[in-house]
């Protein structure tokens, strides 16, 4: 920006998308991951007497509860807008789970951070980080639902039956995608609404000029 | 809850750099994942159960702070015990249930797996300082500066976060909404923190590009972060018992690799 | 290096030239056609009504408004005769929110992050963090918790931090707004001594003016419809404007708060609501912040909660108000004033209390759960299962009675601080309770906003309602309270002095 380079780009004229990291993105990610981090350490609680309810109606159902640790990654993508920002997030979420929590699963809950961050972050790179509507949010939460599959049968469930990973699968794609998906999506526009985003993309796109 | 208040003491392992304890961690989870048997889970747990006396906590903390770890590691047990597959003579069955001698060997195994695992990370986690883990994660491992400390950053917000989740609980009992629907309170509690920590987060990104954060130029560290013989101790102690849990478990012929 | 060296960095010139700018997505400009000309060393007030853009100006000096994607600039703003945003650390900037100014755990680490980031050698800067908490007089060790810190040792913890880059323009962006007295005379007296110190060219957005007026030797005002509306001495422009300035909001010293203390002699009513005997108080189980407390609530009359930070002031009143659970004793509320609820208030179901006791928190926020206003204050209403046509006309009523009609399908988190401040009172006012809790209810206002909850809170008492209001605010608390309750500060302390507001 020159100093006399005065107005004239009228505002409705799109700006140039940047994939450079802004201070108040790396900030406000930061922010997303921890608070989301304290979220998953009440459903950390919450997770094993309700999968206790769960696995016997159907085992592999417990998966259902997934999505409770697949939004950070989602919402952080959906806010942010650039590239990173879900994996991100849902590394520093499970970060923070572990270091104010103290979960069961130890350092290995940065691999899984990782891994379900990058379920989301592909989605959002097939769109070229240029699409942020409702099918693309469902579709990053059913990335990291899978991202969830791949990695607990791996880690946790070795040498699971063929009926038990079917369904293990299925439920957390589907948990991704209600949870991780639909509901990060609500949580965004609602953000938006609070002029809370004013400073991103995504607090500007569905709000009407003031 | 360790991040905020990190255990504090003079004992060697305080001073480690974090960055040390977490590599060591890591290496066991590494290691300990890519089988799935009882001999290098139990090896490993064996060993693991004598360092912690040095590992400067008392024994009422250490039970407090790894409880977690008890109780999950036995349910996942369980849950390889009645659907994990089965093998050899098959004792009970029941719809999807199929407790067999193979699936008993499994969740046995799986059961000290999550101990064996889970345990260290806790234990190792607990002595760690969440600024000097962004100095080491920053400096030893060069991590880019901007998210590490705006991640740390991020971190000293969760004392004020609990206490608005608080507010928000009381403010719901207030406004004549608190008497039923837990799961909508919840959901809108939780927005309206995100709608708070949004809030603080762009002030405290104002703030700290006010104090020349992410400016051009190179960052000077008013703290040096080292990793000199004790971290290189620590992590070799760490992978001395993992491969000596892979060597029992090779030599007893009962390495099972996970992806067969 | 002696502190007084240390700071000895020549002060930076401003110069503004029809300068605007336009928050992205926005279509009105926050700022516009300013045309300024400070000079080195110069010590300057920033006043103008809420809206009227100082803050965008101070953050643009700053250098941290963003770049093009998030707003579009007119005009020309040079701090030293270059853009403020490639400079970084020549200016200081200074917050309102104490807490989200605090950036790392430690106090030593904290202040030396805007050294670490100009890449300033290690040595140097121990040295700069060690000379900048003597300047500012914050006597913590290096590796006190910045948690443990008050709001204005906080605040002065964040002037450390800022003076430790040695900027040559110090920018304060209403400093003490979140603060008690005491917090605001620390802060005061620290930038007091800087300025003796250091040739900075100095910059403070305040409306209360009294705070500032004897550091500054020049007030600009800034006009809302864009442009620079007076600029000069201080008692010029303060004489000259002082009309104009106490309508938008300006606390102009001399003038008072244009409404008269201490004229309701009696109260409108003397029946007991609450009683508390013997009772203790805790924000969480394990720590009592005071014991052995009497008060009595009566209805039509206001009681004020005062007394130092930490004392308990807060908690007392969402015990009293039946939120917290207290820590030994109880509160007891009369039965005709429980009306068929049970003696204790903590065992009232939540829509119990949403007629008999209302809650207006400190923070606005926490208690918004809807997505517009007029929704927002059909929650109790509805709660009560209200049939629709009466919650509607309620809705109404507090609309226009808080002059809030105008922004009935605003979301509430978008509003002013003064219209948020107004909603959640509104809030409370919709189910028509009995008993009126404020935690801080005028605190960080301008003086438009101060009248207006002033003036409200009066017509309540007349029409026979009690009000219970935790309170720093010494002109509140003289204006409205009948009677005040000291909290003295420490739990093993006995209770404390309960008596009318001395007049």
């Amino acid at each position: 920006m020159h100093a006399t380079s005065t107005l004239l780009t009228p505002s409705t004229s799109r700006q140039p998308r940047s994939y450079r990291w802004r201070v108040v993105d790396i900030v406000i990610a930061s922010v997303i991951g921890v608070a989301s981090g304290l979220i998953f350490i009440v459903w950390n609680q919450a997770y094993n007497p309700l999968s206790g309810l769960l696995t016997p109606l159907l085992p592999g159902l417990q998966a259902l509860l997934g999505g409770g640790w697949l939004f950070a990654g989602v919402l952080g993508g959906l806010i942010i807008r650039k590239p990173g920002a879900a994996i991100y997030t849902e590394l520093l979420a499970a970060v923070v789970s572990t270091l104010v929590g103290g979960t069961a699963w130890g350092a290995t809950i940065l691999v899984s951070g990782l891994v379900q961050g990058l379920g989301a972050e592909l989605v959002f790179a097939l769109f070229f980080y240029a699409n942020y509507r409702l099918y693309v949010a469902l579709l990053a939460g059913a990335g990291a639902g899978l991202a969830l599959a791949v990695n607990d049968l791996l880690l946790w469930y070795p040498g699971s039956a063929a009926p038990f990973i079917t369904i293990y699968t299925a439920s957390s794609i589907v948990s991704g995608i209600v949870v991780a998906g639909l509901l990060s999506w609500l949580f965004m526009r609602g953000l938006a609404r609070t002029g809370a985003l004013s400073r991103f993309a995504a607090g500007r796109s569905s709000r009407t000029r003031v | 809850m360790s991040l905020l208040a990190p255990a504090q003491g003079h004992r060697a392992i305080f001073r480690i750099n974090p960055v040390a304890k977490l590599a060591a961690a890591l290496l066991l989870a590494g290691v300990l994942i890519l089988t799935i048997d009882w001999v290098s889970a139990a090896v490993a747990l064996a060993c693991e159960l004598v360092l912690f006396f040095w590992a400067g906590l008392s024994l009422k903390s250490f039970a407090l702070r790894t409880l977690p770890v008890w109780i999950a590691a036995p349910t996942a047990g369980v849950t390889t015990l009645l659907y994990g597959q089965s093998a050899g003579t098959v004792y009970w069955a029941f719809g999807f249930v199929n407790v067999t001698e193979g699936s008993v060997e499994l969740a046995i195994a799986t059961t000290l797996r999550i101990l064996a695992v889970g345990l260290p990370s806790v234990v190792l986690f607990v002595t760690v300082d969440p600024t000097d883990l962004a100095d080491g994660l920053a400096q030893v491992v060069k991590l880019p500066a901007r998210f590490v400390l705006g991640g740390l950053a991020g971190l000293r917000l969760v004392g004020l976060f609990l206490e608005d989740w608080r507010a928000l609980e009381l403010a719901r009992r207030a406004r004549g909404i608190a008497d039923g629907g837990a799961v909508r309170r919840l959901l809108s509690q939780a927005f309206a923190l995100l709608v708070l920590s949004i809030r603080r987060g762009s002030k405290l990104a104002t703030a700290m590009e006010a104090r020349g954060f992410g400016a051009p130029g190179r960052r000077s560290w008013a703290r040096e972060s080292t990793f000199r013989g004790r971290e290189l101790a620590l992590v070799g102690i760490g992978l001395a018992v993992a491969l000596l849990s892979v060597g029992v478990s090779v030599a007893t012929g009962s390495w099972n690799f996970v992806l067969t | 290096m002696t502190p007084k060296a240390a700071a000895s960095v020549s002060g930076a010139s401003v110069v503004a030239r029809g300068w605007g700018w336009r928050h992205a997505g926005r279509r009105a400009w926050a700022v516009d056609g300013v045309d300024l000309r400070i000079e080195p060393g110069e010590r300057v007030l920033l006043l103008g009504a809420s809206g009227a853009g100082k803050s965008t100006l101070l953050h643009a000096l700053a250098g941290v408004l963003g770049g093009e994607e998030e707003g579009e600039r007119r005009g020309q703003l040079l701090v030293n005769g270059a853009e403020p945003s490639g400079a970084r650390g020549q200016s200081g900037l200074l917050l309102q929110d104490p807490d989200s100014q605090v950036i790392l755990a430690r106090v030593g680490d904290d202040v030396a992050f805007g050294c670490e980031n100009l890449g300033v050698p290690r040595d140097e800067i121990w040295r700069r963090v060690t000379d900048a908490l003597t300047m500012v007089g914050l006597n913590v060790p290096l590796d006190h918790p910045t948690s443990a810190l008050s709001g204005g040792q906080k605040q002065r913890l964040a002037l450390a931090g800022v003076l430790a880059m040695r900027p040559g323009l110090l920018l304060l962006d209403e400093p003490t707004a979140n603060l008690d007295p005491e917090g605001v005379l620390e802060v005061r007296e620290s930038v007091a001594r800087v300025l003796e110190r250091s040739e900075a060219t100095f910059i403070v957005i305040e409306h209360r003016v009294a705070i500032w007026q004897n550091l500054v030797n020049r007030v600009i005002v800034l006009d809302a419809a864009g442009g620079v509306l007076a600029d000069g001495c201080p008692d010029d422009v303060l004489t000259s404007q002082g009309d104009r300035l106490a309508a938008a909001g300006v606390w102009v010293p001399g003038r008072g708060s244009g409404l008269v203390a201490a004229r309701r002699d009696a109260p409108a009513g003397t029946a007991t609501l609450l009683r508390t005997p013997g009772l203790a108080i805790a924000r969480t189980k394990a720590e009592i912040v005071a014991r052995d407390i009497e008060v009595e609530v009566l209805a039509g009359t206001a009681l004020a909660l005062t007394g130092p930070n930490g004392a308990g002031k807060s908690t007392l009143a969402l015990t009293l108000a039946g939120l917290l659970k207290p820590a030994g004793g109880a509160v007891l509320a009369v039965p005709e004033f429980a009306a068929g609820a049970g003696p204790e208030p903590i065992r009232w179901k939540s829509r119990q209390l949403l007629t008999r006791i209302g809650t207006v928190f400190q923070d606005p926020e926490h208690q918004f759960v809807a997505a517009t206003v007029r929704a927002e204050l059909s929650v109790g209403p509805r709660a009560l299962r209200q049939p629709e046509a009466a919650i509607t006309a309620r809705v109404d009523q507090v609309l226009q009675r808080l002059r809030l009609d105008h922004l009935a399908d605003a979301n509430p988190f978008t509003l002013s601080g003064g219209e948020k401040r107004r909603l959640s009172v509104g809030t409370v006012l919709a189910t028509q309770p009995k008993l009126l809790v404020l935690d801080e209810p005028t605190f960080g206002q301008d003086l438009r906003t101060w009248r207006e909850i002033v003036a409200l809170l009066d017509e309540l008492l007349r029409e026979g309602t009690a009000l219970v209001a935790v309170s720093h605010d010494v002109d509140f608390v003289a204006t409205v309270a009948h009677r005040e309750y000291r909290l003295a500060g420490r739990a093993a302390a006995p209770a404390v002095t309960a008596g009318a507001v001395p007049r």
